[in-house]
């Protein structure tokens, strides 16, 4: 137990050590002032032609990131559906069903890396690479990018404009995302984790039996899987699988690796509107919701399962699905990190948590990735919290609301309204209408009220963009690959081109000075008032539905009761 | 606080309760309802709930008792928010039919000729055009607005004010504009109708009251839309549960989710939103200010510069005295007796204020002699005073005109108590008897009671003053830190006026400034908040967006406090609403589940009866909360002005956890007594 909290104290120290300076350099970047690159991305952009150095309005903005998602879409999904034409596939993997290829493709795309399947049994080396790996960089940089915009845009006096896309994508792929992944996979492989292009080697096992291993470029993969908040892994068990995190030590690195990027963005953005307290007040806020969801999933697996009492060590907690070599604290700091940063990436089955355990994870993801969040989008949808915390208790200091000196006004809680519907449409809507027609319950693993979170957990985790499996959960099927597929479009798009255009439209308004009259958004005051709003509009939305999966779960088991 | 006279009604008058009764039913029209999205989405779901009630109820179904109870509850919910706009409404109305009373319907003496005054022939008023001339005679209620033309005259305006003294009303200057419904008391005018029938002054006074035009502001749309989400938002999650609910094989009845639904959705704040806003220029009309459109009142909220002009508003406009000081040899009880002398027989307001100090100051009670002769000030001799009948001139006047008197300059040490006064930015005025020098009476601009207390409080709410003077730099730093503003324009001309608007906004401040005179209009069209003053010119009240009927131009302070008012009252209203809902889901969910899962009705912290009355007593409060909170919206959110921190924090106790914890004891409250009364 103390080791437990001095562990996470000091993942809590670097964490912060790390993404302080991370926010500085990543504002540097955006800013245009790193350049040690600087022929590479001039000859990236002029390629692109001049098209690509003028600052665009948010529309413009936002056609070029449609366009280029769109154009990674298809290429990807080509790819997927034609590998076995394609060189760099030893195995001699099939092309992947059109709908397998369509959900994948889109999950890549928009940074969810939700897995309909196991990698290592499916996906050609060249697929893995050229297609996946390509999208874990792109997407995040996308996210990123959007990031970047709309700090500008709120940042911005009477303008007009939020940057340039394409300059914004390239400088976050080549100053922040190339090299940090570069040092992590050498980090990694240093640790112990493959990267080779060989396909597999057959080992003889201590029974004296032979095992097939899959091997894989998988250092690599397993680096920016974690620092652009993909998580799509390497082999199907992602990070429990040895090859993916053999040690403690590659353990507290990818879990650190996870929030690093989102939380440095707070900072980012504070440096970017040029008032660092409002980026700390963000990341305060974040930091307190990602505490409170980390205490009760750590209390709950370390109590541990009621109906196994005496039958195994009391002090041991619930180990089932969790790696004996990270632990209860190892797998469930992960598991905080991996549902908050939308990243998905799991060393533990979530299926296997406690329902109180199960239910954190995946509240952590129905908040709508606020709690850090992905790479960039992290941060933009805890600033569309900050404009309906803004409005609704702004004009309780008797002013029109402002945030940043600008005006709140219906056209920005408009588009904020908007984003609201985006959840329950997607992990709500999407789910009642799967158990409707029947396709849900033929896909779930177990019956009663876990068996609905599974459902529940697939759709919000498809959503929220965020990738992890509860498992147990069989998506590989027409229906559920194709909504699940909408549902990762609808958490991502339905997010991104609202805040863009809010950034748009507050980029176009004057900033009043502050005075005594204006409330201030960096302190203690207004952090309660974020999360109250977080907690009020965007938890109790799930609060009925929760109550019928892990809740009644929960409730059942304590009083004995198990389906 | 204001003067006016027009009737005052209490919260609940029965005079308008009666009425908005009926009114409330009236307000069921769907027309009517689809104003406003969330009460008219409740109204739907009551339609629904009755249905099925009654067919539960035709059917002998299990849910028959607490369905019907639902659906009426649900039905008065709707009524409750009718009721509250109705009860705004009412008071609006009233307050307009004392208006209307004013109005006359008199027939208007039209001129054919400016310069005959007896050729006029009687026209019914609503047929008079603008640019007509109107002849208006002792007597004669002005059937219209118009602009003097000719002639002057005193007019009662306390229709209009609620100010009795008749004031005077003449051709040229800032004193040309009259407005319909006052009453001619002495004398004729001739006026050029300015407004068009229908269109007058007092026809928009009613109308605005009345709330018949009123218009949704901009924070309240937006309120209205954010409203709108999350009723859509509660839609999803209702709609989904009965599809969840079947997975453990649970049905719930459809009559539980209208309830969950109506419980959720903001049915408070979507309720009382219309009755905060007409409230709100209700208590502006009851200021005496009449706002041209409820933008102008919100966007007063917003203000973060006041310009104020010194006279009137910040001085009381005249020099008063302020002390004696006398030249070297003579005692100030001396210097006092000649200029109490002096100014005895003068009764300018500077006349008037020496004799106040003299006689306050050495309790001096020396009267006029009779036989005295009274020499006036002229503007050819600049000086005034009294020729004693045993001999002796006194006389008091500007330094140079005194200089001139004596034949010979000012002795050193006087000229030099003259260099200081004026150099403090008041005016020295010497004080002579037969030409001998006594002193000098420092006259000063004197700065009103109380108004640099108002101006700290303008500062904490975070509002910036700048006083606007035709004074010198001098005078004008002088009188600007003694009244306490934040700055000064000083020299000031309409044109420097509108350019240092223009130079804050440009800066992203909002501005507001008063104004009466013609040569005001540009700068109050282009201040964000321009409040022109009743006597004004018809083009300053056509520049300004809200008028000051007391023509008061400290009004603006009032007027900024109104606009906060209204915009807190929404806000806290809506937080309260919001945070309702965590107490309204631990009352009806657990009701809903417990029959599949038992172990739910650990989510019943309120240790409700049944299910059955807690849905009920979660309907029940949701509607009485509506009439609960009818007089905090139409009186508004107590404001004492403070900091944006201090304020936020203060209503996010009271409005925020109030909103978390009232419903908790209110449906418990509730839930007694419905199971008391066996009604589930």
């Amino acid at each position: 137990m103390d080791a437990d909290l001095l562990q996470f104290v000091l993942f809590a120290g670097l964490l912060v050590a790390l993404a302080v300076p991370l926010g500085a350099y990543m504002a540097a970047t955006f800013a245009g002032d790193v350049r040690f690159l600087a022929p590479v991305e001039r000859a990236l952009l002029s390629a692109a032609g001049p098209a690509a150095e003028k600052p665009q309005r948010w529309t413009g903005y936002a056609l070029a990131l449609l366009a280029f998602n769109a154009a990674g879409f298809a290429l990807l999904y080509l790819i997927l559906l034609f590998q076995d034409r394609l060189p760099l596939n030893p195995q001699g993997f099939p092309g992947l069903s059109p709908h397998l290829a369509f959900n994948t493709a889109m999950s890549f795309v928009t940074n969810t890396n939700w897995q309909s399947y196991g990698g290592e049994t499916t996906l050609s080396n060249f697929s893995q690479m050229v297609g996946l790996t390509t999208q874990n960089f792109v997407s995040a940089a996308s996210g990123m990018a959007v990031a970047a915009a709309v700090a500008r845009g709120f940042a911005t006096r009477q303008g007009k404009t939020l940057g340039n896309f394409w300059v914004d994508l390239t400088r976050a792929t080549l100053y922040i995302l190339l090299p940090a992944a570069l040092g992590l996979a050498l980090v990694f492989a240093y640790c112990g984790l493959p990267q080779t292009l060989a396909g597999a080697f057959d080992a003889t096992t201590l029974e004296g039996a032979r095992q097939t291993l899959a091997l894989g470029p998988v250092a690599s993969q397993i680096a920016i899987k974690q620092l652009g908040t993909n998580g799509g892994g390497f082999f199907n068990v992602n990070s429990a699988h040895p090859f993916e995190n053999p040690t403690a030590i590659t353990n507290l690195l990818s879990t650190l690796a996870i929030l690093a990027l989102p939380a440095g963005f707070c900072f980012t953005y504070g440096r970017m509107v040029g008032d660092r307290r409002q980026g700390r007040a963000l990341f305060a806020a974040m930091a307190l919701l990602f505490l409170a969801g980390f205490a009760a999933l750590y209390a709950s697996e370390q109590a541990g399962n009621p109906l196994q009492a005496g039958l195994v060590d009391a002090g041991a907690g619930n180990m089932e699905g969790k790696e004996v070599r990270f632990g209860i604290l190892g797998s469930t700091l992960w598991a905080a990190a991996t549902t908050a940063a939308s990243n998905g990436s799991v060393n533990a089955m979530h299926d296997s948590f406690t329902p109180l355990g199960g239910l954190v994870a995946m509240l952590n993801i129905q908040l709508g990735e606020v709690v850090f969040g992905g790479v960039g989008v992290g941060l933009t949808g805890m600033l569309l919290f900050v404009i309906l915390a803004v409005f609704l208790a702004g004009l309780m200091v008797g002013r029109t609301p402002e945030y940043l000196g600008k005006k709140i006004e219906a056209r920005e809680v408009k588009l904020a309204a908007l984003t609201l519907l985006v959840m329950p449409l997607g992990a709500l809507i999407l789910p009642a209408l799967a158990i409707a027609a029947g396709t849900a319950q033929s896909s779930v693993q177990d019956a009663g009220p876990h068996g609905l979170s599974e459902l529940l957990y697939a759709y919000s985790s498809a959503t929220g963009n965020n990738g992890s499996a509860f498992a147990g959960f069989s998506a590989n099927t027409v229906w559920h690959n194709t909504f699940l597929g909408l549902a990762m479009m609808l958490g991502r798009f339905g997010y991104i081109i609202p805040i863009l255009a809010i950034a748009g439209s507050l980029a176009a308004k004057k900033a009043a000075p502050p005075t005594a009259g204006t409330f201030p958004t960096h302190g203690a005051l207004f952090v309660a008032l974020l999360l109250a709003t977080i907690l009020i509009v965007g938890a109790l939305t799930f609060l009925p539905v929760l109550a019928l999966g892990p809740l009644a779960e929960h409730v059942s088991l304590l009083a004995g009761r198990t389906f | 606080m204001s003067k006016h006279s027009s009737p005052a009604f209490g919260l609940f008058a029965p005079a308008i309760l009666g009425p908005a009764v009926l009114h409330a039913f009236r307000k069921l029209d769907p027309r009517s309802l689809a104003r406003n999205p969330v009460i008219f989405s409740t109204a739907l779901v009551s339609l629904v709930a009755t249905v099925l009630a009654l067919r539960e109820a035709l059917t002998a179904g299990p849910n028959a008792a607490i369905g019907v109870q639902i659906a009426i509850w649900l039905w008065f919910t709707v009524l409750f928010a009718n009721f509250a706009e109705a009860v705004a409404e009412g008071r609006g109305k009233a307050r307009a039919d004392a208006f209307r009373a004013t109005k006359s319907s008199a027939q208007a003496k039209v001129l054919a000729d400016a310069r005959d005054r007896t050729a006029f022939r009687a026209r019914d008023v609503e047929r008079v055009e603008v640019g007509e001339l109107i002849l208006v005679e002792a007597g004669d209620t002005l059937p219209t607005d118009g602009e003097v033309v000719e002639g002057a005259a005193s007019v009662d305006e306390s229709a209009i004010t609620g100010e009795s003294a008749p004031v005077i009303r003449e051709s040229g200057g800032d004193r040309s504009s009259v407005t319909g419904g006052t009453r001619l008391v002495s004398d004729w005018l001739v006026v050029r109708v300015t407004a068009k029938p229908g269109e007058t002054f007092l026809d928009r006074m009613i109308a605005l009251v009345e709330g018949a035009k009123r218009q949704k502001t901009p924070n309240e749309i937006a309120l209205d839309i954010l409203l709108a989400g999350l009723t859509l938002v509660f839609l999803l999650v209702v709609v989904t549960l009965p599809v969840f609910a079947s997975w453990s094989g649970t049905t719930l009845p459809v009559i539980y989710l209208v309830a969950l639904f109506v419980t959720l959705i903001p049915t408070t704040i979507g309720g009382l939103l219309s009755a905060i806003g007409i409230a709100g220029m209700e208590r502006l009309v009851k200021a005496n200010v009449v706002a041209k459109s409820g933008r102008a009142v919100e966007a007063a909220g917003d203000i973060d510069v006041l310009l104020l002009d010194k006279t009137g508003t910040i001085t009381f406009g005249n020099r008063m005295a302020d002390a004696f000081e006398p030249a070297p040899g003579v005692t100030e009880q001396e210097l006092a007796e000649a200029a109490l002398l002096a100014s005895l027989a003068d009764d300018t307001p500077e006349g008037k204020s020496i004799v106040d100090l003299a006689r306050r100051r050495f309790g001096l009670a020396a009267t006029l002699d009779a036989r005295a002769t009274y020499v006036p000030f002229s503007a050819h001799t600049r000086m005034s005073g009294v020729d004693l009948p045993g001999g002796g001139a006194l006389r008091k006047g500007a330094s140079d005109a005194m200089a001139a008197l004596s034949g010979a300059p000012l002795s050193p040490a006087v000229d030099q108590i003259v260099k200081r006064i004026g150099a403090s930015g008041g005016t020295p005025l010497v004080v002579a008897q037969d030409g001998r020098v006594l002193g000098v009476i420092h006259l000063k601009d004197v700065v009103k009671p109380a108004i640099r207390e108002r101006f700290a409080e303008l500062r904490r709410m975070g509002i910036r003053t700048v006083m606007i003077t035709g004074d010198n730099p001098l005078t004008a730093a002088a009188i600007a830190a003694e009244a306490g503003v934040d700055d000064f324009l000083a020299e000031a001309t309409p044109e420097k006026k509108l350019e240092l608007i223009r130079r804050e906004q440009a800066e992203g401040r909002l501005v507001a400034m008063c104004g009466d005179g013609s040569n005001d209009a540009p700068a109050l069209a282009q201040a964000d908040v321009g409040v022109a003053m009743n006597t004004g010119t018809p083009a300053a009240k056509e520049a300004g967006n809200l008028i000051d009927l007391d023509s008061d131009p400290t009004k603006l302070i009032e007027i900024v406090l109104v606009g906060k008012q209204l915009l807190i009252s929404r806000g806290a209203l809506t937080t309260f609403s919001v945070a309702n809902d965590v107490a309204k889901y631990f009352a009806i969910l657990p009701a809903l589940f417990v029959a599949a899962y038992p172990g739910l009705g650990v989510l019943d912290v309120m240790g409700l009866g049944s299910p059955q009355s807690a849905i009920l007593s979660a309907v029940i409060f949701n509607a009485l909360v509506i009439v609960a909170l009818i007089p905090i919206a139409l009186k508004g959110v107590a404001y004492t002005p403070a900091s944006a921190s201090a304020l936020l924090g203060r209503n996010l106790l009271v409005y925020g956890l109030g909103g978390l914890i009232v419903p908790f004891l209110g449906i418990k409250a509730i839930d007694l007594v419905v199971d008391l009364l066996h009604l589930a």
